[in-house]
C-alpha cells in the first residue's frame, strides 16, 4: 500500500484517503463547449510519470490534498494543501 | 494397530517427543504418531509411501521435499482441504484423508488418464472443451470432478480467522541462521524486529546440518525482547513502501491471521530451496530430494527407505549419503554429477524399484535421493522491483547488486560461503537495516559473499515431471514451444506450469531451463516469470479476517427493539422497517397521526457570509431569496448532471442554515461540499458542521400532528404564521434548542422535530404518551416508503440511478438554468435541449390487485419484436387507495397522462398500466400538506 505524506497528519496509508484523480481546471460552466466539458469530466492523461492528483484524507484531517506522484515508482515529491480553511 | 517399522532409534536433535505417543486416522485406518510429527512423517514412519494422486494423470505421489512445498502431500484434515501434509503437525484423533482419489488412493478410477495420456495433451483444457459452446455447462461439471481441491469446509471448528497490524522497524523474512543473525544484530542496535519463519521451528538447515551451532543463535534471539518471532508464518506479499502481508498460522485459536505490516526495512533471508531433477520416473514415490531425506532422518527419525541410490552434485548430497549410511540404509550407489555421473530413469510402478544410470548400470533400490542444485526464492525481491540475474556458474538466480530501497538480502539467497561467512554477512545486513531504520550510528560495510560454482543440472536425457502440482512434464513444455508458445510467460499459461500450489518455488527454474533448451535461447535470455503476491496460497478466510463494520443506532433504538420493530439495515444505520403492520401504520398517518424516527437523515449546519453562494453552487435550485424561517426542497446534481442527492435546507438565522440530505447520501454530500469549499472556492467563508448525530429527528405526520406537537411546545403552530415549508426553533417537551420543520415527505401535514440527541428518546416517549388519545402510533421505513410513493415523491437511488439527469427525474421545475454557475449546469442545459430522455411518471396497473415487481420492464411492440421502453422503479399496494401504484420511467412518447403502457413481469406475463396525470397518486393538489 502506498504511503502518502499528508501535510496535516504525516505519512498515512492510502486506505485512509479517497482518490479523486488527476487534478484539472474546472471550465467556466457558462462558456464551455460540450467537448471541453466532457474532457473535464472524463478525459485523463493517465501517463506513466509525474502526475498531480487530488486525494481526500477522509479518515484523517478531512482535507483535500494535491499530491505530485510518480505513477511508476509511486514516489511523492510534493504535497500541497488546497486553499480552504 | 499399525507399527512404525521405518522409525529409527532416538536421534540427537529430533523434533518428536517420544513420551507423547497417540493415534490418528489416515483414510479411516488408525496410525501411531509422536507429538512433533508432521502428518507425512508419522505416516512414513509407518511405511506409507503414497499420499496423493497427481492432478492430471492420477499417478501415485509420495514425499518429495518433506516440508511446506511438498507437492504430492496435500491432504484433507477433518474436512479442511488442501492441507500441507508435510508441514501440518499431526494431532491426536486427527482424521486425515487423501484428496483427488476416488474411490480410494489405491484404486483410483481416474488413473486411466495415464492410459489415455495421449488424449490429455498439453493445453487440453483449451483445445478440447471449447466447442460446441452450449455444452460448456456439462464440461464444467466434468472438469470440476477432475480438479484436485477438496470440498470447501463449513465454518471452521479450529477457530476464527483474524487480522492484525504491526509497525516494526525491521522485518526479517526467514528464520534460518542468516535470518537469526540479522535479527539479533538489528535488535542489538535498538530496532524493533519481526522475525518470520515458515516452519514451526527456527533454525533452517542448521536443524539437521549443524544443530550444535544453532543453540547460541536461538539463545541470542530469546535474549532480545525487541524481537518478535512468528513461526508457521510467511511473508506472502511485499507492496509499495514495504507494506507486507504476513500469513500467520500458528496462533492459538486462530486458524490463519493476516498480519499487515508497515516495515521501515525488509531483510529477505529465505535461504535456498532444493531443486528437483527432471528425468523419467522422477515423480515415483521413493524419489526425493536430499533435504527431504535429511529432514526425515534428523528431525523425525524416519528412515526414508531401505536401499538407496544417491545422485549428488554438491556437499549436501554427499552429507545425505553419509547420513543414510550412518542410519543403516544400504546406499547401493552414489552417482556423482561433479565426476560426470548422471541418472537416466527411475523404474517402477507406484514406487521406485530400480534406477538406470548413465553409465549403463541399473541398480535395484526403493529410494532415490537427488541433490541436483538450488533455487533462490527471489519472489519477495522481485515484488520489490529487483530483477534477479541468472548466474551461469552457480546455475541459479542471484539478486542484483543494487537492491531497491528498504530491502536487503542475506543468507543463501545472497551467496555461498562458510557458516561463519554467512553469519558475518547477516550481522552486517542486520546492522545496516537498523541504521537505515534510524538506529545505530556507525556505518558498517556489508562483506561480499562468494558465489560457488555448481553443475548446471536441470534435465537428464529423458523427459520427466517439471511441475509436480500441475502434472506438467518437460515434454509438455517442449511441445508448447513447438506450438509457438516460446516465451516463458506464454508457455507457463498454456501448460499451467508454476501455476499450481507450489507456485513456482520448486519448478520455475526447471521450467525456464526446459523452455530455454527448446528455444535454444539460454536461461538468462529466457528470463523469469513475473513474481506476484501471494507467495503462498492464502485462504479467503484470512483475507476476509474479522471485519469491524460500523453500526449506528439512533437514540430511540432501544425503544424500537422493545416494541417489536423489524430492523432494516440502511447504510450504516439500523432502522425500524415496521412494527408489525406497515399498512396499518400508513392508515394511521393518513387518518390520525404517526411518528417516525428519521435520525439517520443527514444534517449539516452551514454558517458564514458565503453560505448562499455555496447553496447556489451545489443545488440546481435558486436560494438567494430564501427568507429567515423558510425552507426549500433542493436537488443536487453532480458535474455530469446526474442526480446526486436531495433534501430540504432551512434558513434558521441571518448566516445560519441547516441542510438535510438523504440518510445514505450524507457522507457523499459532505465530501462534495468540502470539494467545493476546499478545492474550487477556497476564498468562500463557510463553516460546515456535521449535525447528523447531534440531533435526534422525529417526523410527526398526519392530520392530528399539529394538535399533538402543540401539546409539547409553545412555538406558534398557527397554520397562518407557521406555514408549509417553514422552520422554527424553540423548546419541545421542555428541551431547549430544538428545530421544528413544517415539511411533508409523506404528503401529510407534518412537523419534523430535530432535538438534541440526548433527549431523543424522552421526546419520542412524550409524543406517544401525550398523543395516546389522538391514536398516535409509531411508523417505520416501509410505511414511509408507501406514503411517499402515494404522494409521488422520488427517492434518490431508488427512482434515479447513475444515469438519471435531473430533467429525466421530473425535476425540471427545480433547475434554474438562468442562474449563474452551478454543479452540472452545462449537462442539464444540453439534456433539456436534446430531449428524448426517459421520463419519471406515475403508473397504475389497470388491474389494481397486481403489484409489478420493482425493476419490471415496460415494453412495446416494434418491427423487431418487443423492445424495452421503460421500467418500474417503485411499486406498492396503496392502503389508502386500495390498489397498486408505481413510479417508473417511460420513453417520452409514452409519458402523456392516460397513455396505456405494457409492463412485463418477471414471470413473463404482460399487464397493462396507465400513466397518471401527476406522479402523486394521493392528494395531487397538496391540500393535505397545506392543511
Amino acid at each position: 500500500m502506498i504511503l502518502l505524506p499528508c501535510p496535516h497528519c504525516g505519512p498515512r496509508n492510502t486506505d485512509e484517503f479517497s482518490h479523486h484523480g488527476e487534478h484539472g481546471e474546472r471550465p467556466d460552466a457558462d462558456r464551455v463547449t460540450a467537448r471541453q466539458w466532457r474532457s473535464y469530466l472524463y478525459l485523463r492523461r493517465n501517463q506513466a510519470g509525474w502526475t498531480t492528483e487530488l486525494w481526500l484524507h477522509g479518515a484523517g484531517c478531512g482535507r483535500y490534498v494535491l499530491f505530485e506522484r510518480h505513477t511508476v515508482t509511486n514516489e511523492v515529491r510534493a504535497a500541497h494543501s488546497t486553499g480552504g480553511r | 494397530m499399525r507399527q512404525m517399522p521405518m522409525r529409527l532409534g532416538p536421534r540427537p536433535h529430533e523434533l518428536i517427543d517420544r513420551d507423547s505417543r497417540f493415534t490418528f486416522t489416515w483414510n479411516g485406518a488408525s496410525y501411531p504418531a509422536y507429538r512433533g510429527d508432521t502428518i507425512t512423517s508419522a505416516l512414513a514412519a509407518a511405511g506409507v509411501r503414497v499420499f496423493s494422486r497427481s492432478l492430471k494423470y492420477h499417478r501415485r505421489r509420495g514425499l518429495l521435499t518433506a516440508d511446506f512445498n511438498d507437492p504430492g502431500c496435500l491432504v484433507e484434515v477433518d474436512g479442511e482441504p488442501n492441507v500441507r501434509g508435510s508441514h501440518r503437525l499431526v494431532e491426536p484423533g486427527m482424521a486425515v484423508r487423501a484428496q483427488n482419489a476416488w474411490p480410494s488412493l489405491r484404486h483410483d478410477v481416474k488413473a486411466v488418464n495415464q492410459l489415455v495420456g495421449r488424449f490429455l495433451p498439453v493445453g487440453f483444457y483449451y483445445k478440447t472443451f471449447i466447442a460446441p459452446r452450449r455444452l460448456w455447462p456439462l464440461y464444467e461439471r466434468v472438469l470440476r470432478r477432475f480438479s484436485p481441491g477438496g470440498p470447501v469446509p463449513s465454518p471452521d471448528a479450529r477457530g476464527r480467522y483474524d487480522q492484525r497490524y504491526a509497525h516494526p522497524d525491521v522485518v526479517v523474512a526467514g528464520g534460518g541462521p542468516a535470518g537469526l543473525a540479522a535479527a539479533v544484530a538489528a535488535a542489538a542496535a535498538g530496532a524493533a524486529v519481526l522475525l518470520v519463519e515458515e516452519n514451526h521451528r527456527l533454525g533452517g538447515h542448521l536443524r539437521w546440518s549443524d544443530p550444535l551451532a544453532l543453540g547460541p543463535l536461538l539463545d541470542a534471539v530469546v535474549a532480545r525482547p525487541n524481537i518478535e518471532v512468528l513461526t508457521d508464518a510467511v511473508v506472502t506479499g511485499r507492496y509499495d513502501g514495504n507494506w507486507l502481508a504476513i500469513l500467520h498460522r500458528g496462533a492459538p485459536g486462530v486458524v490463519e491471521r493476516l498480519v499487515k505490516v508497515r516495515a521501515a526495512q525488509l531483510v529477505v533471508a529465505p535461504g535456498l530451496i532444493e531443486r528437483p531433477y527432471v528425468f523419467a520416473g522422477n515423480d515415483l514415490p521413493g524419489v526425493m530430494l536430499s533435504t527431504a531425506a535429511r529432514r526425515l532422518l534428523n528431525l523425525y527419525a524416519v528412515r526414508p527407505g531401505r536401499r538407496a541410490v544417491v545422485f549428488t552434485a554438491n556437499a549436501d548430497g554427499d552429507a545425505a549419503a553419509a547420513e543414510l549410511v550412518a542410519a543403516g540404509v544400504d546406499v547401493a550407489k552414489v552417482v556423482d554429477a561433479r565426476a560426470g555421473g548422471d541418472i537416466v530413469r527411475a523404474h517402477g510402478r507406484g514406487r521406485v524399484r530400480a534406477v538406470e544410470c548413465a553409465d549403463g548400470s541399473t541398480v535395484d533400490c526403493d529410494l532415490l535421493v537427488t541433490a541436483a542444485g538450488w533455487t533462490a526464492p527471489t519472489a519477495l525481491l522481485s515484488q520489490a522491483g529487483d530483477r534477479p540475474t541468472f548466474h551461469e556458474g552457480a546455475a541459479r538466480f542471484v539478486p542484483s547488486a543494487q537492491l531497491p530501497d528498504g530491502v536487503l538480502a542475506t543468507g543463501g539467497i545472497a551467496g555461498d560461503g562458510s557458516l561463519a561467512e554467512l553469519l558475518a554477512h547477516a550481522e552486517a545486513v542486520g546492522m545496516v537495516a537498523a541504521r537505515r531504520a534510524g538506529f545505530g550510528t556507525t556505518a558498517v560495510p556489508i562483506p561480499e559473499l562468494p558465489i560457488e560454482p555448481h553443475p548446471a543440472l536441470f534435465r537428464s536425457s529423458t523427459h520427466g515431471i517439471v511441475d509436480f502440482s500441475e502434472d506438467v512434464s518437460s515434454k509438455d513444455l517442449a511441445a508448447a514451444v513447438d506450438e509457438g508458445y516460446d516465451s516463458i510467460e506464454l508457455a507457463k499459461r498454456y501448460t499451467t506450469a508454476t501455476m499450481g500450489p507450489a507456485q513456482g518455488r520448486l519448478e520455475a527454474v526447471n521450467a525456464i531451463a526446459v523452455v530455454a533448451a527448446a528455444t535454444g535461447r539460454g536461461i538468462a535470455a529466457t528470463g523469469t516469470t513475473t513474481a506476484r503476491p501471494p507467495y503462498v496460497p492464502v485462504s479467503l478466510g484470512a483475507l476476509a479476517g474479522r471485519r469491524y463494520q460500523r453500526v449506528r443506532h439512533t437514540p430511540m433504538h432501544s425503544w424500537h427493539e422493545r416494541h417489536g420493530a423489524t430492523p432494516l439495515v440502511a447504510g450504516t444505520w439500523i432502522r425500524p422497517d415496521h412494527y408489525g403492520d406497515p399498512a396499518a401504520e400508513v392508515l394511521a398517518v393518513r387518518n390520525g397521526v404517526g411518528i417516525i424516527d428519521v435520525t439517520p437523515l443527514g444534517k449539516f449546519e452551514l454558517r458564514g457570509p458565503d453560505v448562499v453562494r455555496l447553496l447556489e453552487q451545489v443545488y440546481v435550485n435558486r436560494w438567494a431569496k430564501l427568507a429567515v424561517g423558510s425552507v426549500r426542497y433542493g436537488v443536487m446534481c453532480a458535474e455530469d448532471g446526474v442526480v446526486l442527492d436531495d433534501g430540504v435546507t432551512g434558513r434558521l438565522g441571518e448566516d445560519r442554515y441547516l441542510m438535510t440530505t438523504t440518510s445514505t447520501g450524507a457522507a457523499a454530500v459532505e465530501r462534495w461540499l468540502q470539494w467545493w469549499l476546499q478545492v474550487q472556492r477556497p476564498d468562500w467563508q463557510v463553516r460546515v458542521t456535521p449535525m447528523t448525530d447531534a440531533y435526534a429527528s422525529i417526523n410527526v405526520a398526519g392530520p392530528h400532528s399539529r394538535a399533538l406537537v402543540a401539546r409539547l411546545t409553545d412555538v406558534d403552530l398557527d397554520r397562518q404564521s407557521f406555514r408549509y415549508l417553514q422552520v422554527r426553533t424553540g423548546p419541545v417537551a421542555g428541551v431547549a434548542g430544538c428545530v421544528l420543520w413544517r415539511i411533508g415527505f409523506t404528503g401529510e401535514l407534518s412537523y419534523e422535530l430535530h432535538v438534541p440527541a440526548g433527549y431523543g428518546l424522552a421526546v419520542w416517549e412524550r409524543l406517544l404518551e401525550r398523543g395516546a388519545d389522538l391514536g398516535v402510533r409509531p411508523f417505520g421505513v416501509e410505511a414511509q416508503r408507501i406514503l411517499r410513493l402515494e404522494k409521488g415523491h422520488l427517492i434518490v437511488g431508488q427512482d434515479t440511478d447513475g444515469l438519471t439527469q435531473a430533467h429525466g427525474a421530473g425535476l425540471s421545475w427545480a433547475v434554474k438554468a438562468d442562474k449563474d454557475d452551478f454543479a452540472g449546469k452545462p449537462e442539464l442545459g444540453w439534456q433539456r435541449d436534446r430531449g428524448g430522455y426517459p421520463r419519471l411518471v406515475g403508473l397504475q396497473p389497470v388491474d389494481g390487485t397486481v403489484v409489478p415487481t420493482e425493476s419490471s420492464q415496460i415494453v412495446e411492440a416494434s418491427p423487431q419484436g418487443r423492445r424495452i421502453v421503460g421500467r418500474v422503479t417503485s411499486s406498492r399496494m396503496s392502503p389508502t387507495l386500495g390498489r397498486s401504484i408505481c413510479l417508473g420511467y417511460v420513453a417520452p412518447h409514452l409519458a402523456a397522462a392516460g397513455t396505456r403502457v405494457t409492463v412485463r413481469l418477471p414471470d413473463g406475463r404482460e399487464i397493462p398500466a396507465t400513466v397518471t396525470p401527476q406522479s402523486a397518486h394521493v392528494d395531487p393538489d397538496g391540500t393535505r400538506l397545506h392543511a
